[in-house]
């Protein structure tokens, strides 16, 4: 007789192998192996993740149309399978692999649609927390503007292209209406969250994501001003903080040291 | 923190279950459900779609549970492994537990992750006595780590074990015996496994252990054929109740009287007139059953 463990290793071993042999001792009512009836178990593991994808990414899908998407998901399972039942965060390594998967090469901008998409994901189960009122840096001295530290929301995301990937994407998401795009044009920064019940996603302006993210990083406003500045010379702080406070992004400010954890 | 939604007015009804129609939860129906709130017996979640941190699926759930009891469903537990429960898991099952008070919580006697992979299907375990040993084991845990009794939901199956040497209504009989677990009986499941085993599906019936049961599922099926042109049905939930099941349905609940009983409906999720009116349907068939048993009652 079997033992239940190797029983389990040889099944979910041929359930993610197509071309494995379908394990022995797995029978029809006649009691004779049946490979027909292994590959429902087949189907159901590779296509139900794959359709899972799907769900979470559809203006990938939109954009390279179905058959495409769902063989690119099929091989992305098989190399990725899930690590956890919780299949709403599954799939943070599905941009990277579009990036290199190459029969979607002619699509350089694919993989930036497919950040922006993880990213509203991210948002749309994140915790909930308060964003800060929009006149809340209004009362803070001037002079002590550049020591401020902001904690960020933390549904809050960043997505970075060198395309205009936030174009293609408004395009391709739901309601949107796809027309010809200059991949020359230009990157286009986003940020992403859900400051109460919708996510919603905002083009930022040049340096916006530094600034972003070095705030993420624990650094304090001034310092972070700097490194948007060095990033991008058309920075503009006061535009970049409205943007943000009307966005809902901060949900606290204070003077002190970075708190543990804080750092990247 | 939670933030409240419009509708919450801070009352929540009883957790209890009534003996009526329920329905699946689908995201496409949280704004029809809050805003017009159809006369539905509840509601049933799976776990897993409601162990994000936060965002609109606990939003709507908060306030769904409200003004409707919950059934709480596992799907991704993996009790049939051979390897340990996964504690983080587990520990997430009792957090939604306290947190939605749910009147029913069950899961599947299968299993899902192998090593650390999740498999996302429910996969069939074979009727030994180390399985058996393994799946009480595993219910214990469960129901000793989340403070309440649990049911425990029969499977679709595709094909047999070589190895199997209980029956299945043996197996699950003596889990419920070893283990005190309650029974979740799927219906559309019976049809499922006696059609694909070559089972009937009535005697399956007859012999289950059905004073255990306090939940039954309907679902759809499609059809499609094995090897050698045999019936092979697949458990799909994409589609309305079949004839054949609305049948053993009634048999079913001829015997055990009217109990919950859930609409499951997890793939091209329909409008929601189309869930409802399959609820309406099996709370004719609960009516009849409860009318029948009074009937007995007093002309015995």
């Amino acid at each position: 007789m079997q033992p239940l463990a190797e029983r389990q290793r040889g099944f979910s071993a041929a359930v993610l192998n197509a071309d494995a042999p379908v394990p022995p001792g797995l029978v029809g009512p006649d009691g004779v192996p049946s490979a027909r009836r292994f590959a429902v178990y087949r189907n159901n593991v590779v296509v139900g993740l794959s359709e899972a994808l799907k769900a979470a990414y559809p203006a990938v899908c939109r954009i390279v149309g179905d058959e495409f998407f769902l063989g690119m998901a099929r091989i992305f399972v098989v190399a990725q399978p899930p690590r956890t039942p919780l299949l709403h965060s599954y799939g943070d390594g599905f941009p990277e692999f579009v990036e290199s998967f190459e029969p979607a090469s002619s699509l350089p901008y694919l993989a930036d649609v497919a950040r922006i998409e993880r990213a509203w994901t991210e948002a749309y189960n994140a915790a909930e927390a308060t964003p800060l009122p929009p006149a809340a840096l209004a009362a803070i001295d001037p002079g002590r503007l550049a020591e401020a530290r902001l904690r960020l929301h933390p549904s809050l995301r960043v997505a970075r292209s060198r395309f205009p990937a936030l174009t293609i994407w408004r395009m391709n998401a739901k309601d949107g209406i796809p027309a010809p795009v200059d991949l020359q044009s230009g990157g286009e920064d986003c940020l992403v969250m859900r400051p109460a019940a919708e996510v919603a996603v905002h083009a930022l302006p040049p340096g916006g994501a530094a600034f972003v993210l070095r705030l993420a990083a624990g650094a304090a406003l001034g310092a972070a001003a700097e490194a948007a500045l060095a990033d991008d010379e058309r920075f503009d702080l006061s535009a970049t903080l409205a943007l943000l406070l009307s966005a809902g992004a901060f949900t606290d400010v204070d003077f002190g040291n970075p708190k543990a954890g804080d750092a990247p | 923190m939670i933030v409240s939604t419009a509708v919450s007015g801070g009352h929540r009804v009883s957790g209890a279950i009534p003996a009526r129609a329920g329905v699946g939860l689908k995201a496409q129906h949280y704004r029809t459900i809050v805003n017009d709130r159809p006369n539905i017996g509840f509601f049933e979640i799976h776990a897993e779609n409601y162990m994000g941190a936060g965002g609109p699926p606990h939003r709507y759930l908060s306030a769904i549970r409200e003004i409707y009891p919950l059934s709480l469903h596992g799907v991704g537990l993996s009790i049939g492994a051979e390897r340990p429960l996964d504690r983080d898991h587990l520990l997430r099952l009792k957090d939604l537990n306290e947190r939605y008070a749910p009147g029913l919580f069950s899961e599947h006697l299968a299993w899902s992750t192998h090593e650390t992979t999740f498999l996302n299907d429910l996969l069939p375990v074979p009727y030994t006595e180390e399985a058996l040993t393994r799946v009480a084991d595993h219910i214990d845990e469960v129901q000793a780590t989340v403070g309440r009794q649990m049911l425990l939901e029969n499977p679709s199956t595709y094909l047999a074990f070589e190895e199997s040497t209980y029956s299945e209504i043996d197996f699950i009989a003596e889990i419920v015996r070893r283990t005190g677990c309650g029974l979740l009986f799927d219906v559309n499941n019976v049809q499922v496994s006696a059609t694909n085993q070559q089972w009937d599906p009535i005697a399956y019936i007859d012999a289950y252990p059905l004073q255990h049961v306090q939940e039954i599922h309907l679902g759809g099926h499609a059809e499609e054929a094995d090897d050698k042109g045999r019936p092979l049905l697949i458990d799909t939930h994409d589609r309305e109740v079949d004839g054949i099941v609305w049948g053993l349905f009634r048999h079913t609940v001829a015997r055990t009287g009217p109990v919950p009983t859930l609409i499951e409906w997890d793939s091209a999720v329909p409008a929601w007139p189309v869930l409802e009116a399959e609820a309406r349907r099996a709370d004719a068939v609960l009516l009849d059953a409860g009318e029948g048993r009074m009937q007995r009652a007093a002309a015995g």
